[in-house]
């Protein structure tokens, strides 16, 4: 069965969308990220024009951040004032992501940047979790682990403007948050990811907060941001297909049943590796796809006259 | 085959109407008559393509070609070279007026018609008339038909140009019938559905259909909403997304 996406203009297997839709969803219950990294190559692979991809990905994130969320909330895992912080960073950076994405785009260049981001961040990201899950696997087996401190001091707690936050037991510069939001922003808007694999990792080891926290307010503020995204896509370069949105949404939710499932039955160091390995397939692809010769050197753009 | 000749039958059937409605005229000056299956294409949320047929009738020997041309657009055509290693679009080269679709038939070969015609008329791919835009009034025509022949090809990859001559069958020198097929990936608008009859390599006849090619249906409104009103779809899908999450998650919590 068939599905016209009226602002991708293409004509996909729904059962196909559906799949990805919920093959994201069995990774974002396994593992707890957003998938966003996984699902604009995979539109790409299937179609759907880069600047579609990234549009659409960034509105379905937002309801996945949204349904992740709340379960954070409940329970208390979100610092709201951290969120806050890393939101105006967010929104700064994604506003300048979308005006450079509009740019890069009438330069013909949007596709190469989309890709090369791609293969930078999935490539380090990748790399660094694999080694970190593997020695972690590593010293698992030897009994005599080390107690390692739970964040070092360094000259980015020298920095001005000193902010208290309590529930991430913090007293930090809101520079460091500022400037995380707004970089994780730009990314945003240029991969059509949440930024949650960029995200977490920074507020781990470059703000130091506690574990506990670090994905509800992830999630949290990755709303808004995604939201920030959605809107000036839409509003710029009409390039939000709610439809195709719904669709892999649909899929989404009912794989993540499953996710969760498996998730529960798989050790953290082996998830990590997986999720590395994963994110280092995508990485080479997409590197391949940069070097190998291109069935035609020559590419057409339309400049679409509306009705 | 069985089929087809029962759709031919039903051909001929048609152009026997046709002529029967135009029974005064039928001794006048009306030599050609053609008319399309349908004078409208719908693409609604299941479109996977579409196909039409295109009948009519000749009076007398010739040869008869078919263009159909989608609506024109400008477009930009880029040329990747190899920099350090990574391909990446190094030139470009913009053309106006490109048809957004195209397709040709004919009985016989092109090749009998006259060059300046088949230019005049757009016949065959080598005769579109694409012309570029350029920035700088020295660039060597090698340069112009390598782009030109890219947008062909790419035109041609994404379905939306037919590689080669489209067949049309004849039935007894009279009645002759062609098929013209459309991706799902159409561009909406008019599209004129042209019908020469050739004599001795020049047109005796033409005739010229329009053809609508547009969007119904929910697919058709959200096209609508998305580009007339970008700010409130922005926020619609934002809505959207929210409330979708909110019921996933109620739906997981119950689980």
């Amino acid at each position: 069965m068939h599905v016209y996406l009226p602002i991708a203009e293409i004509s996909v297997n729904v059962f196909l969308v559906l799949g990805m839709g919920g093959m994201i969803g069995v990774l974002s219950g396994v593992f707890g990220v957003g998938g966003g990294f996984l699902m604009t190559p995979l539109l790409i692979f299937m179609g759907v024009p880069p600047a579609v991809s990234v549009a659409t990905s960034a509105n379905q994130i937002v309801a996945s951040s949204v349904s992740g969320v709340i379960a954070h909330w409940r329970r208390g895992n979100v610092d709201l004032k951290m969120g806050l912080v890393l939101l105006v960073g967010g929104f700064f950076g994604s506003s300048a992501g979308v005006a450079l994405f509009t740019l890069l785009r009438r330069f013909g260049q949007i596709d190469l940047v989309i890709n090369l981001s791609y293969v930078v961040f999935l490539g380090t990201i990748g790399a660094l979790m694999l080694h970190e899950s593997v020695r972690a696997i590593l010293r698992s087996r030897r009994p005599t682990a080390r107690r390692v401190k739970l964040h070092q001091h360094n000259w980015l707690h020298g920095l001005p403007l000193k902010m208290r936050f309590r529930r991430s037991k913090l007293y930090i510069s809101a520079l460091l948050p500022l400037g995380i939001g707004f970089s994780v922003g730009i990314l945003t808007a240029l991969m059509g990811v949440g930024g949650g694999f960029v995200m977490v990792p920074a507020m781990i080891y470059l703000l130091g907060m506690p574990t506990s926290v670090v994905v509800g307010t992830s999630l949290f503020q990755i709303i808004f941001v995604t939201a920030n995204v959605t809107f000036l896509q839409a509003l710029n370069t009409q390039t939000v297909d709610v439809v195709l949105a719904i669709t892999l949404l649909v899929g989404a939710v009912i794989g993540a049943q499953f996710g969760t499932q498996i998730g529960a039955k798989l050790k953290g160091e082996q998830l990590r590796s997986l999720l590395a390995l994963m994110v280092l397939g995508v990485c080479i692809k997409l590197a391949v796809d940069l070097v190998v010769t291109p069935i035609d050197l020559y590419s057409v753009d339309l400049h679409v006259i509306h009705e | 085959m069985k089929q087809q000749a029962v759709s031919f039958l039903i051909t001929a059937c048609l152009v026997l109407a046709a002529f029967a409605a135009a029974a005064p005229t039928v001794h006048s000056q009306q030599d050609l008559v053609a008319d399309l299956s349908d004078h409208e294409i719908a693409i609604t949320t299941g479109f996977t393509g579409a196909e039409l047929l295109l009948f009519g009738a000749i009076e007398g020997e010739g040869q008869i070609v078919v263009t159909v041309t989608g609506p024109r657009q400008s477009m930009t055509v880029r040329r990747k070279q190899r920099v350090a290693g990574i391909w990446i679009n190094t030139a470009s080269m913009r053309f106006q007026n490109v048809p957004s679709f195209y397709a040709v038939a004919a009985t016989g070969s092109l090749d009998d018609i006259d060059p300046d015609v088949r230019a005049r008329q757009e016949m065959g791919l080598d005769h579109l008339s694409l012309r570029p835009v350029l920035r700088d009034r020295d660039t060597p025509q090698d340069e112009i038909k390598s782009f030109r022949e890219g947008l062909i090809r790419n035109q041609v990859r994404h379905g939306l140009y037919a590689a080669g001559t489209g067949h049309i069958s004849v039935l007894s020198e009279r009645l002759f019938r062609t098929r013209v097929s459309f991706p799902a990936n159409v561009v909406t608008g008019i599209y004129t559905v042209s019908v020469y009859y050739i004599r001795n390599g020049s047109p005796v006849h033409a005739q010229t259909t329009p053809l609508r090619v547009s969007k119904i249906g929910v697919g058709a409104y959200v096209f609508r909403f998305a580009h007339t009103n970008s700010a409130a779809y922005g926020v619609f899908a934002i809505v959207i997304a929210v409330l979708a999450g909110w019921l996933a998650a109620a739906i997981f919590r119950k689980v």
